[in-house]
């Protein structure tokens, strides 16, 4: 590795980071006083403000996945990576906030498990939180692998000794200070994030001769065919959203406009979004029902502005790889390609004296642990409420569950350090997280829409929907390929290979189509087939046609979720016309 | 009564937002030379204070206003 130990940190840069986890670890020690009840410790009393929530909200996901491969995707793909904000993630978190959150908050369900309970059956709770549990426990471990890889690559830390301990520092502020703690650490992450990486945007866009100069470098990286996807394109191929996804085989995504508008913008974006308890929950802790929808309104805001903090540092790293500017940045290469993954780190190690590297480097490694916390708060909530009080022991007493929940934390922990030794053989963390979204959370969106707003699904509708989604995922990964796949974790495992697409993003995107598509149709036919197990009465609050709306008609319009979510779907709208 | 965030927030930006003014004042301007010739942490630490000092108003009058 040509970076190997190659960051050198002054004491400015150690001050920095160390007043960080001083801070981190001192807030949870602060708010170890409010830890009285399992209420406190899961739901941190259900009466966080709605600002706070929205940003933790948006933290949560803010973990390595993303400032790390959202910057290698743009040095990949380009502009169009911004499809997973524009038309992925806004527009679900605009669906969950005015149209979802009445039925989570409303039914006063501690996580998104016992929402299924409450709505449909046991056995429905039951797979979707032990899904759920191997997930968050999954996920968190590829965050601490991520991080202490990248830690004794840039700096030359110990990878075992940079991975404990920061196990150890997520296991202490979310043991003492339990969901609030994690949330707080999240809005703080969310503020270093943003204010440590803006100055590279700028710097880099500076050196790159403004948008203008980026544009037209890009445009040398498009019709190379040198650039990271191998094959030219025409210009403007990486600086437009739209403009060349007429078909596959015109943009470096590989991907065309039906099966990313569907795939990752109604499937994915929506499954994650909408039903994945690590964001869900930090609504679901608001302090009334308008607060809770606000919380994915307040947080659609910034995301919608965070392709230019996250997607722009990796298209400016791909222009000035291949046409430099004052400072010479250029991707380092490994083996036959660019080495894209680093594109962060090795612009704040080009672009950051001594001082603001520090700053910096303190904001990437926030990411990364908030990550980590995120999965973990979930994690022993889900554990704790969905399985071991369901299944394991009923009826303890409240501060047997808190006790719980803090062991559920610590082997919570212990297990995600496990992952990280075993995901060491995983390169490409993105695609991966994608094909596990696919195969656990694709279904479940159908799931969930129809529970909510077609009274007539049933239990077993759900339950064997769900079933079926997730084995028609597996089995289309298995039956088909991305190019050039060289191992069967990229698809083709079950033999013979029907179809080959252009690139695995495409390739996750039509496992996701499946598998939702399977799981809303077996629902409807098994729901029509079996008679309902819940009246009318017990549904009230949990589907739409039976649940009178909260009235929201004395508040001022910029007050309503649901003027509010049309303001923000136009302003995104905006967007996509100005990068189309 | 729970903490309000934004205190810690306004202390610990603020905190970073001095550092770096400190530090953009002591260095050398041969250093800056990585970063365009820009005085970064000297331009930055003072973003990081006003929008610390900012947050910690803001808690202060949250304070002297109880719920």
């Amino acid at each position: 590795m040509p970076f190997q130990g190659s960051i050198h940190l002054g004491a400015v840069d150690w001050a920095i980071l160390g007043i960080y986890f001083a801070f981190v670890l001192g807030i949870g020690w602060m708010l170890k006083r409010g830890m009285k009840s399992s209420n406190d410790f899961f739901m941190s009393g259900r009466n966080i403000p709605a600002w706070i929530s929205g940003l933790a909200f948006l933290s949560a996901n803010l973990g390595a996945q993303e400032v790390m491969g959202m910057a290698a995707s743009g040095a990949k793909y380009g502009m169009m990576t911004a499809h997973f904000y524009w038309v992925g993630a806004v527009p679900a978190m605009v669906f969950v906030g005015v149209f979802m959150m009445p039925f989570y908050y409303g039914s006063k369900a501690r996580s998104v498990p016992e929402y299924l309970k409450l709505r449909y059956d046991e056995k429905t709770r039951t797979f979707n939180a032990f899904s759920f549990a191997v997930m968050t426990i999954f996920s968190s471990g590829i965050s601490m692998y991520a991080m202490a890889k990248l830690l004794n690559l840039l700096l030359g830390w110990n990878f075992d000794v940079s991975l404990w301990a920061s196990a150890a520092i997520v296991l202490a502020y979310v043991f003492l200070g339990g969901l609030r703690s994690a949330i707080y650490n999240e809005v703080i992450q969310f503020f270093l994030i943003v204010l440590g990486f803006a100055p590279l945007v700028f710097l880099g866009l500076r050196d790159a001769g403004g948008w203008s100069g980026l544009v037209q470098r890009l445009d040398i990286v498009a019709t190379s065919s040198h650039n990271l996807a191998g094959q030219a394109y025409a210009p403007g191929a990486w600086v437009s959203t739209w403009g060349h996804m007429g078909s596959p085989a015109g943009n470096p995504m590989g991907v065309e406009w039906f099966g990313m508008v569907m795939g990752l913008g109604f499937v994915l974006s929506f499954g994650y979004w909408c039903t994945d308890f690590l964001v869900v929950q930090r609504a679901m802790v608001a302090e009334n029902e308008t607060a809770a929808r606000k919380v994915p309104l307040i947080a659609a805001v910034p995301k919608m502005l965070f392709p230019f903090l996250v997607i722009l540092p990796g298209m400016i790293a791909i222009a000035l790889t291949f046409k430099g500017g004052q400072s010479g940045f250029a991707l380092p290469v490994k083996g036959n390609a660019f080495d894209y993954d680093m594109t962060i780190p090795l612009m704040l190690k080009q672009y950051f004296p001594t001082g603001l590297l520090g700053l910096g480097l303190t904001a990437l490694m926030a990411s990364f642990m908030s990550g980590m916390a995120g999965n973990v708060t979930a994690f022993n909530t889900v554990w704790t409420y969905d399985i071991y009080q369901s299944h394991i022991a009923k009826n303890k007493s409240d501060e047997h569950y808190l006790w719980m929940g803090r062991m559920a934390t610590v082997f919570g922990t212990a297990l995600s350090i496990l992952t990280a030794y075993m995901a060491m053989h995983f390169n490409n963390i993105m695609d991966m997280l994608q094909l596990v979204f696919a195969f656990v959370n694709a279904p479940l969106f159908a799931t969930f829409l129809l529970g909510m707003f077609w009274k007539r699904t049933t239990g077993h509708g759900a339950f064997f929907g769900l079933m079926s989604g997730t084995m028609a995922a597996a089995i289309h990964h298995g039956l088909t390929s991305p190019v050039g796949a060289e191992s069967l974790f990229k698809g083709g495992w079950l033999g013979p290979i029907l179809h080959t697409y252009p690139s695995e993003m495409a390739q996750n995107f039509w496992t996701a189509i499946w598998s939702w598509t399977t799981c809303f149709a077996v629902t409807i036919i098994i729901s029509l087939l079996t008679r309902r197990t819940k009246t009318d009465e017990e549904l009230r609050g949990l589907v739409y046609s039976l649940t009178t709306r909260h009235p929201e008609g004395h508040l001022p319009w910029y007050q309503r979720p649901i003027y509010l979510g049309a303001v923000i779907l136009v302003a995104v709208t905006v967007l996509n016309l100005i990068f189309a | 009564m729970q903490l309000d965030l934004r205190l810690p927030i306004g202390i610990l930006f603020s905190l970073f937002g001095v550092i770096l003014i400190g530090t953009g004042l002591m260095t050398p301007a041969a250093t800056y030379t990585q970063s365009l010739g820009i005085n970064v942490n000297l331009w930055w630490g003072l973003v990081m204070l006003a929008f610390g000092v900012v947050m910690f108003a803001f808690a202060m009058r949250g304070r002297a206003k109880p719920r």
